[in-house]
Formats: structure tokens, sequence, C-alpha cells
């Protein structure tokens, strides 16, 4: 029978979202194929996590070695090599995350495997798949085929596909061999950092205002950091304000950042990157000031403001500080 | 050391309103201005101040027409010293796969200790170029990396993971590493700069010159085929609050008394 594998992924002992929405994403798929969904986790000491992941697929092949205690893309490689090859699954589906990145693309090129990285949409056509994808920093949608034979691999953007509840599968777990050997690696894991904290905590903030490239020079910084204050708020940012070191990685919204849940969070001068709406789509309510009426930020925020941010804010932050008093 | 770095030139699309063109295959470009893929400009950067430290070559590789030259010229301006632009009407249409394969065989007729890619492109965002470079040059890599401390024949590299964590490895040379924004501050470049660098060479190699057959590249040699684009579905969308910048600032402030936004 023909099969979909989902490459489990987790970091320090905690199975990460973009797994269970593969999972679903693949449960879906497998339906419409009459295929089965297994879900390949390798680890040390990963057993618990094996234990979860068995209501979310037929069968959870299980990998357990004492060198794949942390992620490793050679040692991935390795592995998924011999699991790819001799089970020949119709598709993989790998996350497109700093784990997914490091090794799908290295694995596919090995097994000579057709590979569409990053994708937010999959539908099964025949044989082969129907994919799309983003392009142009997201602005633009692209439909996506496979021009050559499966087997298929995929990269599946975390957040693209929800999590939607089923019937529990009853899966069964299936213990594998670990094709790795104490030969040396010429990659070695050595330990994770976390990035320094700032000064104020973001993800404590009842209410966050948030500057992005829009602000232009670091010179213009205090504008929104002013409302900030008016507000009693703190300040935080996006990406590209974090690159050119105007603010430290502390304040930062978004997957390689912060995600943050304030009661009021006011985007300013931010584009609205599906990585910077991936850190604050909880929050409660949401007003975004961009002087394109076409950023995506308007069609995540409740409220918005077309024009100059260095016209409007100065503005809205002496309201403020006249009406509060 | 010597340092290969593969960059691209794109078009800036950040600001820019984008139209779909005839073919509904890619964007209108004519109104965009080109530039260096921002990755890559970290990763030219990076790679200047690897070779101001340590001595060596930075040579630049890049895919692509004419145009491409007046980005491989920045980088020449910014201190690279030699650049090569693969060109050929056989490329058109690659995939990332063959575009790491077009690279992987000019870079084997150079000499290397490290090579540095962008993380991804900004145009179609494969983010896949860099690892499968590695792959088919038979070296270790890693990928989104923001910080580079050069030890002998082997390399300490952060790479950044997701919610602020990073990952410390140690990699051994030569070695691939794709380059994560951020990791420095890429130097500006004048026009006098640019000027400086407008006699230089830069060769231009065809398929024929990588032992590469044209079935293997292109559109013929990728996995992958663009069957059309289109402008992503729009959201339910805000709620516009228009008028004068004193009547939206009321608004404002009447929202954040409702919704918890005032302390």
């Amino acid at each position: 029978m023909k099969e979909i594998i989902v490459i489990a992924e987790h970091r320090r002992g905690e199975l990460r979202d973009v797994t269970w929405e593969m999972l679903s994403k693949g449960r879906q798929l497998a339906e419409s194929m009459g295929a089965e969904l297994g879900v390949a986790l390798l680890g040390k000491g990963v057993n618990p996590l094996a234990e979860a992941l068995k209501p979310k697929a037929k069968r959870v092949l299980l990998i357990e070695d004492p060198r794949l205690e942390a992620f490793n893309a050679e040692t991935y490689k390795k592995v998924l090599t011999q699991l790819i090859t001799e089970r020949k699954p119709a598709l993989t589906l790998i996350g497109h995350s700093a784990m997914g990145m490091d090794f799908a693309p290295r694995l596919a090129a090995h097994l000579k495997m057709p590979l569409a990285t990053d994708c937010i949409g999959i539908e099964a056509k025949g044989e082969t798949f129907a994919l799309t994808r983003q392009i142009y920093g997201g602005k633009v949608n692209a439909e996506v085929s496979f021009l050559k034979k499966g087997p298929y691999m995929v990269t599946v953007r975390p957040g693209a596909f929800p999590v939607i509840e089923k019937d529990p599968l009853t899966g069964e777990i299936v213990s594998l061999p670990s094709p790795l050997t104490d030969e040396g690696l010429a990659r070695r894991f050595l330990e994770y950092v976390e990035a320094a904290a700032g000064e104020v905590d973001i993800t404590q903030a009842d209410i966050l205002v948030s500057v992005g490239r829009g602000i232009k020079e670091a010179e213009n910084i205090p504008v929104v950091k002013e409302l900030a204050d008016a507000l009693g708020g703190a300040l935080a940012c996006s990406r590209p304000v974090v690159d050119k070191k105007w603010l430290p990685k502390g304040c930062q919204v978004g997957t390689s950042g912060k995600t943050v849940k304030p009661k009021v969070y006011i985007a300013v001068g931010i584009s609205g990157a599906f990585q910077h709406v991936a850190g604050m789509k909880g929050a409660g309510t949401t007003i975004a000031i961009n002087k394109d009426p076409k950023a995506p930020i308007f069609s995540v925020a409740q409220y918005g403001i077309v024009g100059d941010l260095f016209k409007i804010v100065p503005v809205i932050k002496d309201k403020i500080k006249e009406l509060k008093k | 050391m010597n340092i290969i770095v593969c960059i691209k030139r794109v078009p800036e699309t950040t600001d820019a309103d984008i139209f779909i063109d005839k073919s509904g295959k890619d964007i209108d470009k004519s109104g965009l201005v080109f530039d260096l893929n921002e990755w890559d400009s970290y990763a030219i950067e990076e790679a200047i101040l690897l070779k101001e430290k340590l001595g060596g070559t930075v040579t630049v590789l890049s895919m692509g027409g004419e145009d491409t030259n007046e980005s491989i010229r920045k980088c020449l301006a910014m201190g690279a010293d030699d650049a090569q632009r693969l060109t050929d009407p056989a490329f058109e249409g690659s995939d990332g796969f063959v575009t790491a394969k077009v690279l992987a065989e000019a870079i084997r007729k150079l000499p290397y200790d490290l090579i540095l890619t962008g993380t991804q492109a900004e145009d179609d965002g494969f983010g896949q170029v860099g690892v499968t470079l590695a792959e088919l040059l038979g070296i270790p890599h890693a990928s989104l990396v923001n910080r580079i401390d050069v030890q002998d024949k082997k390399l300490k590299v952060h790479r950044e993971l997701e919610g602020g964590l990073e990952e410390v490895l140690e990699i051994d040379l030569p070695a691939v590493l794709t380059i994560q924004t951020g990791i420095n501050e890429p130097r500006y470049v004048s026009i006098m700069g640019i000027r400086k660098v407008a006699k230089k060479e830069i060769k231009a190699l065809k398929t024929s010159d990588l032992n590469l057959k044209p079935e293997e590249v292109g559109a013929a040699g990728s996995d992958l085929r663009l069957e059309r684009v289109f402008l992503p579905p729009v959201g339910e969308g805000a709620e516009m609050l228009e008028g004068k910048p004193e009547e939206v600032a009321l608004k404002v402030f009447d929202i954040l008394k409702d919704k918890g936004g005032l302390t």
C-alpha cells in the first residue's frame, strides 16, 4: 500500500507544532489517495514522543540511537536514506523550518528525489502532486508541479496548514534499527544558546508598539518609542530592525524571535511577512499603520491606517497623552 | 582562506506594487529596481571580513544574464577579487536543484576552503541551493548561519533556530555555509567604488564550459515547473481608520480604551 511519511520535528524533548500540522495535512492527503500515513521519529529516549504521535498516524517509525540526541543534518541524512530507500513512500513531508531547511535539500539530492520547498498547498493528482508556494517574499503565490516521477519530497511552511482534530488512528510503534556507527562526523553539534534577553520582556507586555522597516533610520526609532511610552507599553520590532542593529534581538517578534500575545499590538511600518505574523497573530487587537494599502499586515490587523507613520504616530501619541490626563 | 560566494540579482519587491505579467507565469518586472539579494549581501560581507582577517581570496559566482554583472560589480566594489558569471540560454527555467548543479560544476574548477551563499533568495525563496550544493560537492554544510569563528581547519558556527534559540556547531573545512541576515553590517558601496571596478573582467561560462549537457540544465533538467502565478487571496481585512491625523488619533484612542490598551 502507498505510504506518506511525515518526518517528526522535535527539539529539547518537545514535538514542534509543524509536526502536528504535517500530520493533519498528511492524513487528508493519505485519505484522498488511499495511502497510509506514517511518521518517522528519530532521537534518543523519545518514547514519550512516540506515544504522543500514535493517535495521529497508522504507524510510528521509531529510530532510537544515542547519536540522534541532538539534530544533525549528517545523521538525519544517513537514517532517512535507509528509511526512504526501504519504504519508498509516495511522499515525504518535512517542515520548512531551521531543521528541515538544513537537511531536506541534501537528502533529496542524495536520493535523487524531486523536492518542492516551503509549500503552503499540496494536493494529490494521480501519481503526482500539485503544489502552491509563495514567491517574492509572500507577495505572489505560485502553482508548481513536479516534472519527474516520484517518490517526492515536500517541505511545508510552518503555520500554513491548520491542525484539524479527527478520530484517533490506531498508531503502532515500529522500532527500526539505526544505521549509524561511531564513524566520525564532519559536522558536530556542540550546544544550544539562547539569544541575549532584552531589558524588557516583550512576551509579558499587555501593550506592544512594534516597529518595522518603514522607520527607515535608527534615529527615527524614538518616534515609535514615545508612543509606546505614552501608552505604558513596550517597544518591539520586526526582523529587519534587528538585522540592522537598530534594536536588540530580545525585541524581535516573529518565527526567529518571540511569540507575543498582548492585549493590543500596534504594528508601525511593518509589512507583515508571514514570519512576523507567526509571532503576533495571538494578539487581542492589532492596529496596523503602513503606507502601502496592499501590505499583508492589513489582512491580519483588525484596524488599519494607511499613511505616513511620521505624520500619524506623533499625533496619536499627543492625543493619548492629552486624553489620558 | 579562499572563499567562493554565490550570489543572485533579484527585483526589489518589498515596497513595490506587484502585477502579474501577460504570460501569467511571472510578475511584470518592467518597473522594478533590481539589486543584490539581501541574504547575499550579508554573505559577501562575511567573506570579505574573513579575507581581511585571514588573507586569501574571495571569488563571486552568479548564474544570470548580462544584467547580473551589476550585482557582481557591487560585490567586487565591496572587496571581492574575482568573479564568474554562469550564463547560457539553456539555463532558462532552472529550479533550485539545477541552479545548485550549475554552481557545483563551476566550483569544481576553482580552489576553495569555504563556500558561502545566502540562506534564500528574495524572489523564488527556495532556500535549498546552498545545502544542495554541499551534497553535490560532497562536503559538509550548515544553514541559517549567523556567526562564524574560524579555528584550525574547522569552523565554529552558530545556526539560527526558532524562538531566539541558536545551535552551536563545529564543522570541518571545506564546507558550505548558508548565511542568515543580520550576521554583520554589509558595507556601503559608493558609485565611485563601483566605477573603480567597472573594467574588471567578469568571466562568462556556459553549459559546454561546465561539462554539462543542455538536457541537464534549465527547465529540461529541473524537477519543478511553475504553472502559473497569482496574487494571494486577501483575508477579511482590517477596518480602515480614515480622516485627518487628529481624527484618526481620536479613533485610535477610543479603540485602545475599549480593548484594554490604556493603563
